[in-house]
């Protein structure tokens, strides 16, 4: 029913629904097991759940099996699941404190609390084509755990003080002044405003995409913007999380493994004489990300001192711009049909060029 | 032996759950209540792609009971490809009967137009909005665009206005024409042509407005007014089209311009429900305004 330029749109998404099925399944390899890419493709996880702002390892699994493997569409889908959740409970303030340390590293100080632990990082691996992965298999895998394990040991997981406390301690960390907003908003209950407090602002690039946040914090670091923090520390962990029961008990709920990254600078200096002290920079995210925690810290220092030239500062611009769903919807809807606004926008362009005397060229 | 029911979940009537919903209907009475004015309000992610509809679907999704018979049009057509994933969508999470008749639906969702075909009071009418500001193309600040409505300060649009005039000899402004509600605020009519702007002036049916990606509702009650930016000397007008409709000879509806193989060109009416009911020769009742009825048949 109904004549239009396109036409028939219900048969044509369910065609390319079902064809873009057959691009998943057309090479009849075996189907990848979701534990296989809950285990095996541990770091694209990790961005799924950071950036869908859900820790639901196994459900991330799922989307990037059903998405193949598009990072941006299984942090999406996963966004969208969260929709159907009722939200029941705010957990407690998570302390990393406790964390169970995997890898803490500092760029600041030769020794911290606890010494360096490099943990699990290919940051001094080199990035060669490791071509003998073609035919690795699971006899090899576990030659290898078990030559690994036994040398390893199990030195245990241990919580350490953290660098941040030292240099309070000190007093060499500027306090949070009285121009600081404080307080607590939830940014997945209602919209951002500006200007966004800082728990508003942290809430959105711990969900932010991770080029995103690389990109603007990257900006910073190399001109726009005077930024250039060191690692105060970086660490990656697991940390208990806690709810309050009915009865204001504080009860354990289990664990999430996350990343935090502590961007030491010096702060800005208003008045002369001013002693001049250091600020923190904050990351925090799900998972094992060292780049978005990093760069996360990078713009929240950025974004506390706006000097109106540079796009890291303007807090506007860098959580408008990094919300990764919203600016793949965005960008992404172009596609759709736009003849109608087209339309509007052609009459009042042909009308003017007629004003303006303007030849037009005919083609025959 | 105990079930596993893991992954057997089931959608709660409207896909949203209870309370985000109750959220969603306390800011659209809110945007209600004030005509014209952008409620900021919570925004859920839906299965769409932000800038797909999803404002629409919130503000759809909230409002939405069983006896609900539900329309949804892209660019005036039912047959529009992402209408037909966002009409499935509705229909697989409520299990209300959908329709391509304007006159039976009592839920309109559009993405940039108006029906011709005029709206009555028991039917509200929801937009798609992309960009709820009207003021982004003046000021790009969301923090300045705030304090300008807050205190009416409208002068930098009705300079962009006047430069526009003086530039290209009129105002270049197309679809999404800037209007005026109730006396008050400005508001961007989502991008639909000029050609439905004056629909929207003491209509019967309630509007309302959602920018998902945004995270703005707003709305224009029944019987409100709403008048289109213009200068005493510089009026606003509607898209002229020249030629008739092709299939049915008909001027007065929004026509769509097709190349055809040929390299020629015609007009075919836009909405295409509306455009069904004149091919049948059946009675429909149109919007009725002073632009339209300059219009010589």
């Amino acid at each position: 029913m109904g004549y239009v330029a396109v036409k028939g749109g219900a048969d044509a998404i369910h065609q390319a629904q079902e064809l873009v099925e057959f691009y998943r399944v057309r090479a009849e390899t075996p189907p990848i097991a979701v534990e296989q890419i809950r285990t095996q493709l541990r770091l694209s996880v990790d961005k799924v759940i950071g950036e869908g702002g859900l820790y639901a390892p196994e459900y991330a699994a799922i989307a990037l099996k059903q998405s193949e493997g598009e990072v941006f569409e299984a942090a999406f889908i996963l966004r969208a699941f969260i929709t159907t959740l009722e939200r029941r409970h705010y957990s407690e303030t998570l302390d990393t404190r406790e964390m169970f340390v995997r890898r803490k590293i500092s760029a600041s100080f030769r020794e911290i609390p606890g010494g360096q632990v490099l943990g699990p990082t290919r940051d001094y691996t080199q990035r060669i084509l490791d071509t003998a992965k073609v035919d690795e298999t699971l006899e090899d895998m576990q030659a290898f755990l078990a030559k690994f394990v036994s040398s390893a040991g199990s030195a245990g997981i241990a919580t350490f003080g953290k660098v941040i406390d030292l240099l309070r301690r000190e007093g060499l960390l500027a306090g949070v002044g009285n121009n600081e907003d404080t307080t607590l908003k939830d940014i997945t209950r209602e919209a951002i405003r500006f200007p966004a407090p800082r728990s508003a602002r942290l809430q959105m690039m711990a969900r932010a995409e991770t080029g995103g946040l690389m990109a603007l914090g990257y900006s910073s670091l190399r001109g726009f913007g005077n930024t250039h923090p060191t690692v105060g520390e970086l660490r990656y962990g697991t940390v208990p999380v806690r709810v309050k029961d009915p009865f204001g008990r504080v009860r354990y709920i289990g664990k999430i493994e996350v990343t935090e990254a502590e961007m030491v600078t010096s702060a800005k200096v208003s008045k002369k004489r001013q002693a001049p002290l250091y600020a923190i920079g904050y990351g925090l995210c799900f998972g094992q990300n060292d780049t978005k925690a990093i760069n996360m810290g990078i713009l929240d220092r950025a974004m506390r001192s706006p000097d109106g030239k540079s796009p890291a500062t303007d807090s506007e611009f860098v959580l408008y711009h990094t919300e990764g769903v919203e600016a793949m919807g965005f960008t992404n809807h172009l596609k759709l049909p736009h003849y109608v606004t087209f339309q509007a926008g052609l009459s009042n362009v042909r009308e003017a060029i007629k004003r303006a005397g303007a030849q037009t060229v005919e083609v025959s | 032996m105990i079930e596993n029911k893991k992954y057997s979940r089931r959608y709660n009537f409207a896909f949203i759950d209870e309370s985000t919903k109750k959220e969603i209907r306390r800011k659209l009475l809110k945007a209600v209540a004030i005509p014209g004015y952008q409620v900021p309000y919570s925004s859920p992610e839906m299965p769409i792609s932000r800038g797909w509809g999803t404002g629409g679907l919130h503000v759809t999704l909230a409002i939405i009971g069983r006896e609900d018979v539900f329309k949804i049009i892209d660019q005036g057509s039912d047959a529009s490809v992402n209408a037909c994933n966002l009409r499935e969508f509705v229909e697989s999470m409520t299990g209300c009967k959908t329709t391509y008749d304007t006159r039976e639906a009592t839920i309109i969702q559009t993405r940039h137009r108006i029906t011709e075909e005029v709206l009555e009071d028991h039917q509200i009418f929801v937009f798609q909005v992309p960009q709820p500001e009207p003021l982004r193309g003046v000021e790009r600040y969301e923090y300045k665009t705030r304090l300008m409505h807050g205190e009416a300060d409208y002068a930098k649009m009705w300079v962009s206005l006047y430069e526009s005039f003086v530039q290209h000899g009129d105002i270049m402004l197309g679809a999404g024409y800037p209007v005026k509600v109730n006396g008050r605020y400005i508001m961007a009519p989502s991008p639909i042509p000029r050609w439905d702007v004056p629909n929207l002036n003491h209509a019967r049916t309630l509007y309302l407005f959602g920018a998902g990606r945004e995270k703005r509702l707003y709305a224009v009650p029944p019987h409100t007014t709403v008048e289109p930016l213009e200068f005493e000397d510089v009026l606003f007008k509607i898209e002229k089209f020249g030629l008739p409709c092709a299939k049915t000879g008909y001027r007065k509806a929004f026509l769509d311009e097709l190349f055809l193989d040929d390299g020629s060109k015609e007009y075919v009416i836009n909405d295409s429900n509306f455009m069904d009911k004149m091919e049948l020769g059946m009675d429909v009742q149109q919007f009725v305004n002073p632009y339209l009825q300059k219009i010589v048949e």
